[in-house]
């Protein structure tokens, strides 16, 4: 991609754009695989008997980390390979459950052409639209 | 500042764990790719790392033995904290370089503060950990910052 193209990209956004909306729907086997991969032994995640009689959860917990990892995806995919992710910032402010829909999502906040910087907001929420994990994040355009 | 944090309790600002270095390869970055719901298809065929990739290359591996009854590992970086209920952290990650299979990577975690702030229903503790993980040029590949807060 030359220079001019991507200068093209970072100028089309303004404050105000909306990053496109993704449902996730994680099951037993997505949270087993991503706590094996992590090697995250934590009960809370795998071991429903446990994490609903001992620790009095409504389900299994979905690990934190994944809905930070959803975050990226958001700005990653959004970016489309045209910039990069430079910084996020987050935290998982409410517990959510398999079995849930959750939503991620975001909105430009900044943009700043001249340095090819972009600021944005980004979330994700649940089925009753609660912000479970508010995060703010800073792509970077080459070229400008 | 009240008498929750003690100096010996303050001492352990700026200790570090001892840096772990590892491989990062093709197989471990697909798996992670999967088990995210990751679409793109250079992260699903391992051609380059997804962000977050240095949260399971860096996870702690303990024996079996060194595990707590709920399946978590201890932290051997925290002193013990005179509060103990863990509430929502933070996270703040600076990525500066891609990463990329058959890279070594070497993190080191710190612990870069301890404080104390009054909250609506008494005291917090709060205290920080940052991880630089570099490449062997010792060029920095990603700083993590995480905040965690305990009443």
């Amino acid at each position: 991609m030359n220079k001019a193209t991507r200068v093209a990209r970072v100028e089309t956004i303004k404050p105000g754009d909306k990053l496109p909306r993704r449902a996730f729907k994680p099951d037993n086997v997505q949270s087993m695989l991503y706590n094996a991969v992590l090697w995250n032994g934590h009960r809370i995640h795998f071991d429903e008997p446990y994490a609903r009689n001992v620790e009095g959860y409504p389900g299994l917990v979905i690990a934190g980390p994944l809905l930070g990892d959803w975050l990226h995806q958001c700005v990653d995919e959004w970016l489309g390979g045209e910039g990069t992710l430079a910084l996020i910032e987050y935290s998982n402010r409410i517990a959510t459950y398999v079995g849930e829909t959750l939503y991620s999502g975001g909105t430009v906040t900044a943009c700043r052409p001249e340095s090819g910087e972009v600021e944005l907001d980004v979330y994700i929420e649940n089925e009753t639209g609660q912000v479970v994990t508010p995060g703010t994040a800073l792509a970077r355009f080459p070229g400008a | 500042m009240s008498g929750l944090l003690s100096d010996e309790l303050l001492s352990n600002i700026g200790r570090s764990a001892p840096p772990q270095r590892e491989l990062v390869t093709r197989r471990d970055i697909r798996k992670y790719a999967v088990a995210t719901g990751n679409r793109q298809k250079k992260y699903l065929n391992g051609d380059q790392a997804p962000p977050m990739f240095h949260v399971p290359l860096f996870w702690d591996i303990v024996e079996l033995d060194q595990l707590t009854p709920d399946g978590v590992s201890i932290d051997g970086l925290l002193p013990k904290f005179p509060l103990e209920k863990a509430m929502a952290g933070g996270l703040r990650i600076e990525y500066h370089q891609g990463i990329f299979p058959g890279d070594w990577l070497t993190a080191t975690r710190t612990l870069t503060d301890i404080y104390e702030k009054q909250g609506r229903s008494g005291a917090l503790i709060f205290y920080e950990v940052v991880m630089d993980v570099v490449n062997d040029d010792q060029q920095l590949v990603v700083r993590e910052k995480t905040t965690r807060i305990l009443r």
